[in-house]
């Protein structure tokens, strides 16, 4: 029974890397053994070339930078204005709280395609198409049912005799707030922002509808894109890279973070 | 408990989240909703004429619309199940690991932070029927003969989205059902060990019971995702070959973007919204009815 458990976890720890790795070994290759039929498994020749075109000659910088200021700035502003909100949800009566939380968690659960054209609209009469913030706010906003839903948890279990001692000190609720609450949930803000910069990043839908600007794409778009599925010649080396570079912060940050991220996941249902 | 309410929080902590959420969620609902009843298309010059319940009916007539249901449900279903299945029997074995479990949540996590677009093409250029390492590696272990295009025919297009999908997701149903496994009282498999119980009922009686909660959440999140899905079958089939493969999600898109009918398109989203609602309540009284009666 045991040796069939291993078996089995390894059988599938393969299965999960593997398509990762031959993606990591193609993007290697040289244009000339990427076109061989059949393909080979091994680089011949390792090469960064592929890499190399994608940060010159094409702008993946680009949609790095847009992808990163995008994700960066809308946890920020999610994890900001969802503390606010949940410290206040900790803090106010059991009904109010469930209430809120639960229709929360409905509007958590709305195929984005229901927002898109409303929200396309408004992009469009804002003048924020092709702008960081036309992606900024929905990001923020979407992701702000999670969060709260999450800190609130977390504020409930810091005692109320701290924030007593801390109105004593002549400290307002907001001063109390920002400095004696936030250093204390530190951990949960993290867990929460990272959530919510992971959605940012792979987010695709509204990505794809509100930047339609080369220059504006996001990474997720950007690779997609860049297959060229309606064109002849796929550029299957660029296409290995893309998404071994697009991937790679992610898989970085969810390895070092992995017991927070878990945690913050599964927290709903422990409840 | 002390009394809380004693000082008036001030109305200002709420007023950025709601705000936010008003703006991106709750109007462009509302906006969607209304929408629904109008005709706002090219034709109009995107003004709204009411229209009453005429995209509705359209709905009931269109056999686009329906294939594309049958489509996202036949979708969801088999690859939820397959990710549960998956996940419950990875998460049972990796209980018996004392160590490792940190390496192996490490390289499980990998396939689901991939975003879902590039999931989409990675497993696209696997399956490409040339240069795709699947048909190579078919071939030379001689189980095909000719290498096989599994995006161009209905049947394994769709089996090709679902394995995608199940590559990308299982992890989360793992990670889930992993933490909820750290919620059974190990004493209780003492307690049916010396009743003389095997694996099957501590699993039934013990593991089962606990999990619960854990398996409603992962269900109601993975049905609800499924059966939005949009990036993995734009981006990998673009919903076909022949629409096989076309979602509501990208019947949708289609309908608002390219067709522009917005009207139309918003009593499509519509409709998804009730039959999703329906489905969660009907799991939420089946799984949980079953939680209560076991507590």
């Amino acid at each position: 029974m045991r040796t069939l458990a291993k078996i089995l976890i390894v059988a599938f720890c393969v299965l999960a890397a593997a398509p990762i790795a031959w993606h990591v070994l193609s993007s290697l290759k040289t244009p000339g053994e990427l076109a061989s039929i059949p393909p080979t498994i091994w680089p011949r020749s390792a090469t960064l070339d592929n890499y190399r075109e994608l940060f010159t000659r094409r702008s993946f910088g680009r949609y790095y930078a847009n992808s990163f200021v995008i994700a960066a700035l809308s946890s920020l502003l999610c994890v900001a204005a969802g503390s606010l909100a949940a410290y206040s949800l900790a803090r106010t009566s059991t009904v109010v709280r469930k209430l809120t939380t639960s229709s929360l968690l409905i509007v958590a659960f709305f195929p984005p395609i229901v927002l898109l054209f409303p929200l396309y609209e408004m992009v469009r009469a804002a003048g924020l198409m092709n702008h960081a913030w036309g992606l900024i706010l929905p990001y923020a906003a979407l992701n702000l049912p999670l969060t709260i839903w999450l800190l609130t948890g977390y504020f409930e279990q810091i005692p109320y005799e701290i924030e007593e001692a801390a109105a004593m000190d002549g400290l307002s609720r907001l001063q109390t707030f920002v400095k004696v609450i936030l250093p204390l949930s530190a951990p949960a803000l993290a867990t929460t922002g990272m959530l919510a910069f992971i959605f940012a990043w792979n987010e695709f839908l509204f990505a794809l509808t509100f930047m339609n600007r080369e220059s504006s794409k996001t990474i997720t778009v950007g690779v997609a894109t860049l297959s060229g599925a309606f064109t002849y010649e796929i550029p299957w080396g660029l296409l290995a890279a893309g998404v071994v570079a697009s991937s790679f912060p992610l898989i970085l940050l969810v390895t070092v973070f992995q017991r927070r991220i878990v945690a913050g996941l599964t927290a709903g249902a422990g409840k | 408990m002390q009394k809380r309410g004693g000082r008036s929080l001030e109305i200002f902590f709420y007023l950025p989240a709601a705000a936010l959420l008003a703006l991106v969620v709750v109007y462009p609902m509302a906006r969607t909703a209304f929408l629904s009843f109008t005709r706002t298309n090219l034709a109009t010059g995107f003004h709204s004429e009411f229209a009453g319940l005429q995209n509705y009916r359209r709905l009931i007539a269109d056999s686009r619309f329906h294939n594309a249901l049958w489509v996202t449900t036949t979708f969801t279903v088999l690859s939820v199940a397959l990710e549960f299945a998956l996940g419950l029997l990875l998460a049972l074995a990796a209980e018996t690991f004392i160590r490792g479990r940190s390496l192996i949540r490490a390289i499980f996590l990998a396939p689901w932070t991939l975003p879902t677009a590039i999931v989409a093409v990675l497993w696209a250029w696997i399956f490409n029927d040339q240069y795709g390492v699947l048909n190579a590696l078919l071939l030379r272990a001689h189980i095909v003969q000719t290498p096989i295009a599994w995006l161009a025919s209905p049947v394994s297009a769709m089996a090709s989205i679902i394995i995608a999908d199940v590559w990308k997701t299982t992890p989360f149903v793992f990670l889930v059902l992993l933490a909820g496994m750290q919620n059974v009282p190990r004493e209780l498999y003492e307690a049916v060990e010396m009743d003389g119980g095997g694996a099957w009922s501590k699993f039934r009686h013990v593991t089962w019971p606990f999990l619960l909660p854990f398996v409603f959440i992962a269900l109601v999140f993975r049905l609800i995702q499924g059966f939005a899905i949009f990036d993995l079958v734009y981006v990998m089939t673009g919903g076909g070959p022949g629409g096989s493969t076309e979602t509501v999600s990208v019947y949708s898109y289609q309908t608002y973007m390219r067709y522009l009918d917005i009207g139309y398109g918003s009593a499509q989203v519509g409709a998804v919204v009730i039959i999703l609602a329906a489905a969660a309540y009907l799991l939420y009284r089946l799984l949980l009815r079953q939680y209560a009666h076991l507590s």
